[in-house]
């Protein structure tokens, strides 16, 4: 469930990298005191095995789709909240880099819907809860599952309403959530008992490696609800601010109502200093605005017209001009240096 | 699994390809970290019908490319990862924002289909800015410009011990799967039953050699500290870049280029 740079705006892909930044400032100043020789390379190797989990994709029985693990819990589970975290920073931010998978804008994004909601909700609140008792087999096999589970939904229905703000896809809200809320209930089973398998045996082969298992001696620092609760609200005024802020550019209830009275088309041909407006706000508009389908005229900028196809076919012939200009003059240079 | 192994050997070619010594690679890490996001802000930013207007944006990744020499193979091969799941969503455009808004020889053209295909060309831009920043830096000099940045150093490891212990991981998996095949010869795949079993093995072999790798970089005095940063000052011709790809980026934003050139061919032949 990566998001993509292409389905999201400047402004929920910052103000969600902000979000995912505190939590990682957060994380870090947690982390710094207790880190030592032994898990410093057991968080290289979980990130790097969670990596290839998550680039292995599985088909989802029954609505043609596939998936892959999120990988969340399993960090969670064998390094704790906030190196968990910090892991699945790392992991998400060579995706970016080496596959573009998600992309480096919607960074934020995917390690928030990714990292938190497992590390920092599922894992303390449900699969620590459960394995309180102490471990067993069936514990941890309920553990994991649930726990994945109540991630990955959370993590889905944050994609949702990421892309929503957005407004760059049609999908009605509902049918996304649902579509996405189901989906992603098949993922978490499968991400359950992956878990569940990983960890049993890790549990019953080397019991210290597993944060906050009797054997892993008292290293497990324990997460408080506070401050959970505090970066959470952290987090929604910074996401709340900045795109109430960006919104208000976009048309409000009024503007709204106008628009699907007068219609587009008339609004425009007052001209004058409310068309100049409206070109201005178009050019300046930093969330494209939201869509109100049928009653939307013809986009002007749409460039359907023929000289707008021309121009573009003009512009990519410059392009395609310009690259092999260049690779004919290096390969010059080449051979002449030759 | 052979197959998955050279899958994951495939994509370090990208951080080879940093080892090339053109002017692309040459500019200070930095300002194209900066270029890369400027450009990423640009590409998003446009509206979602706007198709025409994102057109000179390709001139970037196709500069880049030539003049870094970065073949166009392995871009390729990271759209079709990327590509998959924005197609996915933005495939119901066409079918839920059906408002013609043009017709073209004679074929009605909606809304949503010009949203959706700038949503595709938008999804192209971006990710081949990303993959093209790493295949002109290279992961250390990304790391060493983070650090730079004032990212935090345990975040700067973390990903760096990311990156090193893919190639640890695979190894093992290959060893792993290949012990297996030779007991079990005449199998189908892996049995489903031992999947927990063989993942968990794997795990405890590959934390077994990364310690190891570990202990022998503490004994030659490594410090949790990545020391592998010497960026060079910001040079002339770094500000150049910066300032230059800036500069066309914000006019082509702001002024339609292709479609006053459309406007000024069309006008010409009538």
């Amino acid at each position: 469930m990566h998001m993509a740079d292409a389905l999201i705006t400047p402004i929920v892909g910052g103000a969600m990298f902000i979000a995912s930044a505190k939590v990682g400032s957060h994380s870090i100043n947690q982390i710094k005191s207790q880190l030592d020789d032994s898990k410093i390379p057991l968080m290289g190797v979980m990130g790097a095995f969670v990596f290839a989990t998550q680039m292995i994709n599985f088909s989802i029985p029954g609505t043609g789709s596939s998936g892959h693990l999120g990988g969340g819990m399993l960090l969670a589970a064998i390094l704790g909240s906030n190196a968990g975290f910090l892991a699945m920073a790392a992991i998400l931010t060579i995706q970016a880099l080496f596959f573009a998978d998600g992309g480096l804008l919607a960074l934020g994004c995917n390690i928030f819907n990714l990292g938190f909601y497992t590390c920092f909700i599922a894992y303390p609140f449900i699969y620590k809860r459960i394995l309180k008792k102490g471990y067993s087999t069936s514990r941890i096999i309920g553990a994991s599952i649930l726990a994945s589970i109540v991630g990955l939904q959370l993590g889905a229905f944050s994609v949702v309403v990421q892309t929503m703000l957005s407004g760059k896809i049609e999908l009605p809200f509902t049918t996304f959530l649902l579509l996405m809320q189901f989906i992603h209930l098949a993922i978490g089973i499968v991400e359950g008992l992956v878990t569940a398998a990983v960890i049993n045996f890790l549990w019953k082969a080397r019991p210290e490696l597993i944060e906050g298992s009797d054997a892993a001696g008292n290293t497990g620092y324990s997460v408080s609800f506070k401050r959970i609760l505090t970066l959470l609200i952290i987090a929604t005024l910074v996401i709340g601010g900045i795109v109430s802020l960006a919104a208000s550019g976009n048309p409000d209830g009024l503007e709204w109502a106008l628009f699907n009275s007068l219609g587009q088309e008339e609004r425009m041909q007052d001209g004058g200093l409310d068309q100049m407006l409206a070109v201005l706000q178009n050019k300046l508009a930093i969330l494209p605005d939201y869509s109100f389908k049928s009653e939307l005229a013809a986009p002007e900028q749409a460039g359907t017209s023929i000289s707008g196809v021309i121009g573009a076919v003009i512009t990519l012939l410059f392009v395609a001009g310009a690259g092999v200009f260049i690779k004919a003059f290096n390969g010059k240079a080449k051979k002449d240096k030759a | 699994m052979a197959n998955i192994t050279q899958a994951y050997y495939k994509m370090f070619i990208l951080d080879e390809l940093a080892d090339k010594k053109t002017a692309i690679h040459r500019i200070n890490p930095i300002v194209k970290i900066m270029v890369t996001v400027i450009y990423l802000l640009m590409v998003v930013s446009y509206d979602k019908y706007d198709i025409i207007g994102l057109m000179p944006l390709f001139f970037y990744p196709v500069i880049i490319m030539s003049v870094g020499d970065i073949p166009f193979k392995p871009m390729l091969a990271g759209l079709a990862i990327a590509a998959p799941l924005v197609a996915g969503v933005g495939m119901f455009n066409p079918l839920l924002d059906r408002n013609i808004v043009s017709t073209m020889f004679g074929i009605g053209i909606s809304a949503g289909m010009l949203s959706l295909l700038a949503l595709l060309v938008k999804c192209s831009l971006t990710v081949l800015a990303a993959l093209l920043l790493l295949a002109t830096t290279g992961m250390n000099k990304i790391a060493a410009a983070l650090q730079r940045l004032h990212i935090p150093q345990i975040f700067i490891m973390q990903l760096l011990l990311t990156y090193r212990y893919i190639s640890v991981l695979m190894g093992e998996a290959s060893r792993v799967y290949y012990a297996y095949n030779l007991r079990a010869p005449n199998q189908k795949g892996i049995s489903s039953k031992i999947w927990g079993s063989l993942i968990g093995l794997l795990l405890l072999r590959t934390y077994d050699r990364a310690s190891r790798l570990y202990q022998a970089m503490k004994l030659r005095g490594f410090e949790n500290q990545f020391f592998g940063g010497c960026l060079d000052k910001l040079q002339k011709k770094d500000i150049m870049y910066l300032l230059g790809w800036t500069g066309f980026f914000i006019i082509v934003r702001f002024i339609n280029i292709p479609m006053l050139l459309g406007v000024f061919v069309t006008g010409v032949i009538k």
